[in-house]
C-alpha cells in the first residue's frame, strides 16, 4: 500500500474521458467532465446527490450515450454502444441494484448468456461450475457455487457480481456505491478483494459517500459538482474538510447537528413481541422527544421489529400500546391512522412509484389530508412538496418529474420527505441516510431534530454506527431477533455497541 | 418553460394524436365521402361504444390488471336492462338497474382479485364466460326488442346538433380525466399499478381502490349496453363479443402500459379514435372485412412497437 502512493505519475492512463457532456430532457447531468483512469488504481468519484457521478459511469458502462465529448480507451477512441461492447472492450460495472437472477445459482449467474457447452445444445455443468467455484476461490470468498443466488446475502451477491466481472477479464471494473448495504466486516472484505483486483493491474472506479473510507481504498479522487468537472487530487493530500468543501463548495458546520429535546411522555411501548423465526420477546418503550438508534448486524431482525410494529409483517404474539392504550395493527394503514410510519430500507421496492412525480411520491402517505371529497388539492400538495424539495435540496428539474428520472441520493431524499409530510408522531426509519451524501445528511437530521422538537419520537434504525452516536438519546442494539441491550448514548461506545451486537459481551 | 414542459410530459399524446392526423390526411386523400360531417359524426357515434368501455378498461389496466369480461357483461346488463324496460319499470330506475348489473360484476371481479388473490387474467376470463352464460339463460338465447320513443332517443336524440352516444362519451371522458389526475382514486390508481408494495406500505387501501376500479370498468360496460340497446332497439345476449379487445387495443395504442403505473385518458380517446377512424375508412375503401382484421391488427402491433422503440431511444 505504501509502495505505491506518489508513482502514479508513471502509470499510463487506461481510459481518458474528455470534455463528456450528457443532457436529458430539461437536464444537464454532465457538462464538459474530464476523466482519467490510471492502471491499477482506485479512483474515487466523488460529489454531492445528483452531481453526475452515476451518468458519468453508465456512459461508460454502455448504458446511456453520451451526447458529447470522446472517450479514448488503451489509447484508441472508442464509442460505447451498449452494455455488452463495454464487457468486450473490458469495462464491468456492479451496479447498487444487483443484476443477478435469484432462481439461479451463483455459478449460472456468473457465466450467463456465455455458458460452456458440451454439444450445440447441452450446457457443460460441471464445467460452469468448477470455473465459478476457482474464481470465488480465486477471490477468497466463502459461498458455494452450487447456492442460489436468492439465498445470498447482500454481500455475498456483490461478491458474485465481482467474480463475474473477472471471468469477463475485466480491466476496469466500476462499483456505484457497494458499501452502502454492506455492514462493517463485509466492507474489510470488499477491500481486501478490491486490493486483491489493484494488484492483478485491474483499475477501479469507486463511488461512495462515506468519505471515511476513501482514504483507506482509494488512490486519487476526482469531484464533481453540478454535472461539473472540480479536479482531481492525490487522496492522500487531502483531508476529510477538503473534500466536502470541494464537494458542496460551503461551509458545513457539524455533521451531527443534535439537539437535546426535551424527553416527554411514553409514546409507543412494545411488551412480549414475538414473530415466528425472526423475533422473540420484544420490550422497550419509546418517548415523545426521543430519537432511539437502532443498531445490530445485518440479520439481527431490527429490520423485522419495524415492519412488525408497522403491521408490515404478522407477528405472533405480543402487544403494542399507542399513547398508553393497547392496539391492534393488522397492517400498515393501521398503523398510519395511528400515527406510525415507516421509511422502509429498500427504496426501490417498497418505497418508491417510480413512474409517478415527485409530488405525488411526496404525498402519496398525507392524501387524506390533502383532499376533500375524495379530490385533492394540487396547490396544497404542490407547496407542501416543494417545501420538502427546498429543505432537503432535492434536484430535480421540477415537481412533475418522474421519481424514475432523480439520481439514487435524491430518490432516498423523497422517500424520506413522504414520511417527514406524513404527520407521522411515530417515524420508523430504516437507514434513512442511504445513499445522501454529506451535506444533505445534515439538512435530514436537521428535520429530525424539528420533529422531535414538535413532540415526536423516532426510532432510527442504521449501520452507521457514527450516525446512532451522533444523533440518538438512546440505543438499541439487537441480536438474533432479540435485544441485546438498551443504552443512553452518553454512555456507550462503538465498541460496546459491535460487543453486544456481536453478542462477545 | 410551462409550453415546453408541457409538451414534454404529453410527448406521447401528441404523438398518438399524430398517427390519428396521418390517418385522417390518408383517408380524406383517398375517399371524398370521409372528410364529411355527416361521415365523423357517424365516426363519432361509433365509437362512443368502444370508447366508453376503454375508459374502464384504461383504469384497470394503469394498476397493471386486466379486464376480459366487459363484452359479456355489456351483453348481461343490456339484456337485464331491457327486461326491465320490457316489464314497464320508470326509465330511470331500469337505467339504474343497468348500470348496477355492469358495477356489482365488476365488483365481483375485484372482490375475486383482491381478497380471493386471483391473477386478473383468470378472474375476468371467467366472469367473461359466466356473463355471458346468464346472459343466454336469462333470454333463453333470444334478443329481447321494442323499446319507447324515450329510451331509444339515448342513441337516436341529439343536442346541438351532436348525437346523444357522443355526448354522453365526452362527458364520461371529462369526469373520467378528472377522476384520474385530480382525485384520490385516481392517484392511487397508478400508485398500485405502479409499485403495489409501496402503495401497501403508504396505508393505501389497496384492496379497496383496485375493487373500486374493476366496479368502475363494469359499471362502464353497462353504460355502453344502454347505448347499444338503445340504438339498435333491441338487446341480445350475445352482443359485444370481443369487444374487450377493441378496449384493450384502443388504451394500448393511447399510451397506456399494460406493466401498469402509465397511462392517460386522452390518449385512450385517441386510441378509441384511430380504431373507430380505421373501420370506418376501410369501410369507406370498400375494403373487405378480412383483409380489415388484417390491418386493424398490424395498426395495433405497429402502435406498440413504435412506442417500445421511442421508450428504449429514450436513453
Ligand atoms: N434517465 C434520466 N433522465 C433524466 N434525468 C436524469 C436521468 N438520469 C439522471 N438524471 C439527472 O442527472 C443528474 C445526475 O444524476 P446521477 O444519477 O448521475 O447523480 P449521482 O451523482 O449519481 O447522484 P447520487 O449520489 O444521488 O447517486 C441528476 O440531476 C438526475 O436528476
Ligand atoms: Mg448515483
Amino acid at each position: 500500500m505504501i509502495v505505491k502512493q506518489s508513482k502514479s505519475a508513471e502509470k499510463d492512463p487506461v481510459l481518458e474521458m474528455r470534455n463528456i457532456r450528457k443532457t436529458f430532457p430539461g437536464v444537464v447531468a454532465l457538462d464538459d467532465v474530464n476523466f482519467t483512469l490510471l492502471s491499477g488504481e482506485v479512483h474515487i468519484l466523488l460529489g454531492e446527490n445528483g452531481a453526475g457521478k452515476s451518468t458519468l459511469v453508465k456512459i461508460l458502462s454502455g448504458a446511456y450515450q453520451k451526447s458529447g465529448g470522446n472517450i479514448v480507451l488503451f489509447g484508441k477512441d472508442v464509442e460505447i454502444k451498449n452494455p455488452r461492447q463495454a464487457q468486450q472492450l473490458g469495462i464491468s460495472i456492479i451496479y447498487q441494484e444487483f443484476n443477478l437472477i435469484s432462481q439461479l445459482s451463483a455459478a449460472e449467474n456468473i457465466f450467463l448468456g456465455r455458458e460452456f457447452l458440451l454439444s450445440p445444445t447441452i450446457i457443460d455443468q460441471k464445467r460452469i461450475l468448477d470455473s465459478a467455484q476457482s474464481l470465488l476461490n480465486d477471490l477468497g470468498v466463502n459461498i458455494d457455487a452450487r447456492q442460489l443466488v436468492g439465498e445470498l446475502g447482500v454481500a455475498q451477491q456483490q461478491m458474485v457480481e465481482v467474480a463475474k466481472a473477472l471471468s469477463l477479464n475485466a480491466k476496469i471494473l466500476i462499483m456505484d456505491e457497494p458499501t452502502s448495504a454492506l455492514t462493517k466486516n463485509e466492507i474489510i472484505e470488499l477491500f481486501a478483494i478490491i486490493r486483491k483486483l489493484k494488484n492483478r493491474g485491474v483499475s477501479v472506479i469507486y463511488i461512495s459517500h462515506r468519505l471515511e473510507e476513501l482514504s483507506e481504498i482509494g488512490d486519487r479522487i476526482t469531484v464533481l459538482r453540478d454535472g461539473k468537472y472540480i479536479g482531481t487530487h492525490q487522496i492522500s493530500e487531502m483531508t476529510q474538510h477538503d473534500l466536502i468543501r470541494m464537494m458542496v463548495n460551503r461551509e458545513l458546520k457539524e455533521q451531527f447537528p443534535k439537539q437535546k429535546q426535551q424527553i416527554g411522555d411514553e409514546i409507543l411501548r412494545i411488551e412480549r413481541l414475538n414473530r415466528q423465526g425472526s423475533l422473540n420477546n420484544i420490550n422497550f418503550t419509546l418517548y415523545r422527544g426521543e430519537i432511539l438508534g437502532v443498531a445490530g448486524l445485518l440479520g439481527s431482525g431490527r429490520t423485522e421489529l419495524a415492519r412488525a410494529i408497522f403491521g408490515a409483517d404478522k407477528i405472533d404474539s405480543g402487544m403494542i400500546y399507542v399513547d398508553g392504550k393497547l392496539q391492534i395493527i393488522n397492517k400498515p394503514r393501521n398503523a398510519i391512522n395511528l400515527d406510525i410510519g415507516y421509511l422502509s430500507e429498500d427504496r426501490k421496492a417498497e418505497g418508491l412509484v417510480l413512474d409517478l412525480s415527485v409530488q405525488s411520491n411526496i404525498c402519496l402517505a398525507s392524501l387524506g389530508r390533502f383532499s376533500k371529497f375524495g379530490v385533492v388539492s394540487n396547490k396544497q400538495e404542490k407547496d407542501a412538496a416543494s417545501e420538502y424539495v427546498k429543505d432537503l435540496r432535492i434536484k430535480t428539474p421540477g415537481l412533475n418529474q418522474k421519481v424514475l428520472f432523480l439520481s439514487g441520493g435524491n430518490q432516498q431524499k423523497v422517500v424520506v420527505s413522504k414520511w417527514l409530510c406524513s404527520n407521522a408522531k411515530v417515524l420508523i426509519f430504516d437507514e434513512p441516510t442511504r445513499g445522501i451524501d454529506v451535506g444533505s445528511k445534515v439538512e435530514i437530521y436537521q428535520l429530525m431534530n424539528r420533529l422531535t422538537a414538535e413532540g415526536a419520537a423516532i426510532m432510527m434504525i442504521s449501520s452507521e454506527l457514527p450516525e446512532i452516536l451522533g444523533m440518538s438519546n438512546r440505543v438499541m442494539i439487537m441480536r438474533e431477533g432479540s435485544i441485546a441491550g438498551i443504552y443512553d448514548t452518553d454512555n456507550v461506545t462503538q465498541e460496546k455497541i459491535l460487543q453486544n451486537a456481536l453478542g462477545a459481551a | 418553460m410551462k409550453s415546453k414542459e408541457f409538451l414534454l410530459h404529453n410527448a406521447r399524446q401528441f404523438g398518438t394524436l399524430f398517427g390519428l392526423f396521418v390517418l385522417v390526411i390518408l383517408l380524406w386523400i383517398l375517399t371524398p365521402h370521409f372528410l364529411t360531417i355527416s361521415n365523423l359524426l357517424n365516426v363519432a357515434q361509433q365509437t362512443s361504444i368502444n370508447a366508453i368501455i376503454a375508459v374502464g378498461m384504461t383504469f384497470v389496466i394503469i394498476t397493471a390488471g386486466i379486464d376480459l369480461s366487459v363484452g359479456s357483461i355489456m351483453a348481461f346488463s343490456g339484456v337485464v336492462l331491457a327486461s326491465a324496460l320490457d316489464a314497464g319499470l320508470p326509465l330511470p330506475l331500469a337505467l339504474l338497474i343497468g348500470l348496477a348489473i355492469g358495477m356489482a360484476c365488476g365488483l365481483f371481479n375485484g372482490l375475486l382479485i383482491t381478497y380471493g388473490h386471483l391473477p386478473p387474467f383468470i378472474s375476468t376470463l371467467g366472469m367473461m364466460s359466466v356473463a355471458r352464460g346468464a346472459a343466454l339463460l336469462y333470454t333463453r338465447g333470444r334478443p329481447i326488442s321494442g323499446f319507447g320513443e324515450n329510451f331509444r332517443s339515448l342513441a337516436t336524440g341529439e343536442i346541438i346538433g351532436l348525437p346523444a352516444p357522443v355526448i354522453i362519451m365526452i362527458f364520461i371522458y371529462i369526469i373520467a380525466h378528472f377522476v384520474l389526475t385530480r382525485t384520490k382514486l385516481g392517484r392511487y390508481t397508478y400508485a398500485i399499478g405502479g409499485n403495489e408494495e409501496a402503495a401497501v406500505l403508504s396505508g393505501i387501501n389497496v384492496k379497496f381502490f383496485k375493487t373500486m376500479v374493476y366496479g368502475l370498468c363494469g359499471m362502464l360496460s353497462g353504460l355502453a349496453a344502454i347505448i347499444l340497446t338503445a340504438r339498435l332497439n333491441s338487446a341480445q345476449p350475445i352482443a359485444g363479443i370481443m369487444y374487450e379487445l377493441d378496449a384493450i387495443a384502443a388504451t394500448v395504442i393511447g399510451g397506456t402500459s399494460l406493466m401498469g403505473g402509465e397511462g392517460r385518458i386522452v390518449g385512450t380517446l385517441i386510441g378509441a379514435l384511430i380504431m373507430g377512424v380505421l373501420r370506418n375508412g376501410l369501410n369507406l375503401l370498400g375494403i373487405s372485412s378480412f383483409i380489415q382484421q388484417i390491418v386493424i391488427g398490424s395498426v395495433i402491433i405497429i402502435a406498440v412497437l413504435i412506442d417500445m422503440v421511442l421508450k428504449r431511444h429514450k436513453k
